[in-house]
């Protein structure tokens, strides 16, 4: 479905804000066999999010140099990127073990994320929760099962609701705050804020092209045309500000994820 | 109208955003595992096996770098030494030469004024041999010489020889005295 498309779809002779319609898309054969229904444009997007990510990491890294050239430098500094200000900082000297895991999740959270300025595509796939969900559920099954593995059952919990050096009476708000956050909101959350960024990010520009398109085709009015203009400078500005947020969340998610498996295999820290 | 708002609705409440797609979270797990296996586990280790050789490469360059400028400061400090011990040996060798030359010197001059010294006295030693052999060939023929005048003179033959030689023992004699003492006036 194209802008204006959605805006037929209002109907009307007033103007209509994109609601979450916009988030809704079929099948991209609607006449299509049944069993391509789950062939969907956020399906697209993943599947072509993934492939980026591979071809990028097997162009830079197929057969790598001792002096880089052409991609593998691009590769190189994002491998540096991520390492120095995730891997390192977050896990500490064995975090490099982590790399393959932290490279690959930061990449493809990237190009899923900037899906969503690219013409076309423009739709970034984490605002449909269900890949946020699935990004954060593996990052919460490492963490469980490397804090099992590296505390024990019993340490991790103790780990987690009695740290020591408190006194007594606190542990008694202490413990259960500590449970609820470390074991049932931080997939959620950690799935939410990279979502909810994604969702509010796309709605927002959609409501700025649909107002630079609404005044400045639909409905060219004197007294509109301002509003439109006004519009279509803050769809620009949104843009940039969008692919800033979508490279913003793509480290915090990954930064947070790094944070988690630093937790787990050092629990003191 | 009223039947496009009605499905409008209708969709957004069968959408909630915030429960996912079945379909969406089938694609989305195998797409990222796909992910994580073969940039994870594929590609990943590859790069940082690069990094590590490269920095080993460089860590590796820079240690025989500053190996090569140790060896070289080294080197250079050896040829200093021996350089500086050999124009030492050549002052010192010049030293000795020049003190085995005066030496040298001194010894041929000592020797040669010895030479000379030697062959002076040679001479002298000949010369008065030779004035001695005069001498006594001259006492013999002056002697004779002196007993055939006198005897001519006096007319008589002085038969008795032991008188004879004392007077001409006695003659000559005179006669040294005499040269003598002229000896002692010219000299």
């Amino acid at each position: 479905m194209s802008a204006p498309h959605l805006l037929a779809s209002g109907g009307g002779e007033e103007f209509e804000a994109p609601g979450l319609h916009i988030f809704d898309w079929g099948p991209l054969f609607p006449d299509g066999p049944s069993w391509l229904d789950w062939l969907t444009k956020p399906v697209l997007i993943v599947a072509l999010s993934a492939l980026v990510t591979v071809l990028f990491a097997w162009r830079a890294f197929r057969s790598p140099k001792l002096v880089p050239k052409g991609i593998q430098n691009i590769g190189e500094v994002g491998y540096l990127f991520v390492r120095d200000q995730i891997a390192r900082p977050m896990i500490g000297k064995d975090g490099d073990k982590w790399m393959g895991f932290l490279f690959a999740t930061f990449f493809f959270v990237l190009f899923m994320n900037l899906s969503g300025v690219i013409p076309v595509l423009q739709l970034p796939a984490p605002s449909h929760i269900a890949f946020a969900i699935v990004l954060a559920i593996t990052v919460y099954v490492i963490m469980l099962f490397l804090s099992v593995k590296h505390q024990g059952l019993v340490g991790y919990f103790k780990n987690m609701m009695f740290p020591p050096g408190l006194p007594k009476p606190l542990y008694l708000i202490l413990a259960p705050i500590e449970l609820l956050s470390n074991i049932i909101l931080r997939p959620f959350t950690h799935a939410v804020r990279l979502f909810a960024n994604m969702f509010a990010g796309h709605l927002l520009l959609a409501f700025f092209s649909t107002v630079a398109w609404w005044f400045l085709v639909e409905k060219l009015t004197v007294l509109g045309a301002g509003v439109g203009v006004v519009g279509f400078l803050m769809t620009i500005v949104m843009t940039a500000f969008e692919i800033f947020v979508q490279s913003l969340q793509a480290f915090i998610f990954t930064l947070l994820a790094a944070s988690y498996i630093g937790g787990a295999l050092h629990p003191d820290h | 109208m009223i039947n496009l708002l009605a499905t409008t609705l209708a969709a957004e409440e069968d959408s909630n955003p915030l429960l996912p797609d079945n379909a969406e979270l089938v694609v989305g797990s195998i797409a990222f595992f796909i992910v994580l296996f073969l940039v994870g586990k594929l590609f990943v280790p590859k790069i940082k096996q690069t990094l590590e050789e490269r920095s080993n490469e460089i860590e590796g360059g820079l240690e025989r770098a500053a190996e090569a400028q140790k060896e070289a400061k080294a080197t250079l400090e050896q040829y200093q030494a021996k350089l500086a011990e050999a124009r030492h040996e050549a002052s010192r060798m010049r030293e000795e030469a020049r003190e085995q030359g005066s030496q040298i010197i001194a010894e041929m001059k000592e020797q040669a004024q010895a030479e000379a010294r030697r062959i002076i006295d040679a001479a002298h030693a000949q010369i008065e041999a030779d004035r001695q052999q005069a001498v006594s060939s001259l006492r013999g023929e002056i002697g004779a010489l002196s007993v055939d005048l006198a005897s001519r003179v006096v007319g008589e033959s002085l038969d008795d020889s032991a008188r004879q030689s004392r007077v001409v023992d006695r003659f000559l004699e005179e006669l040294e005295g005499r040269a003598r003492s002229q000896e002692q006036i010219t000299s």
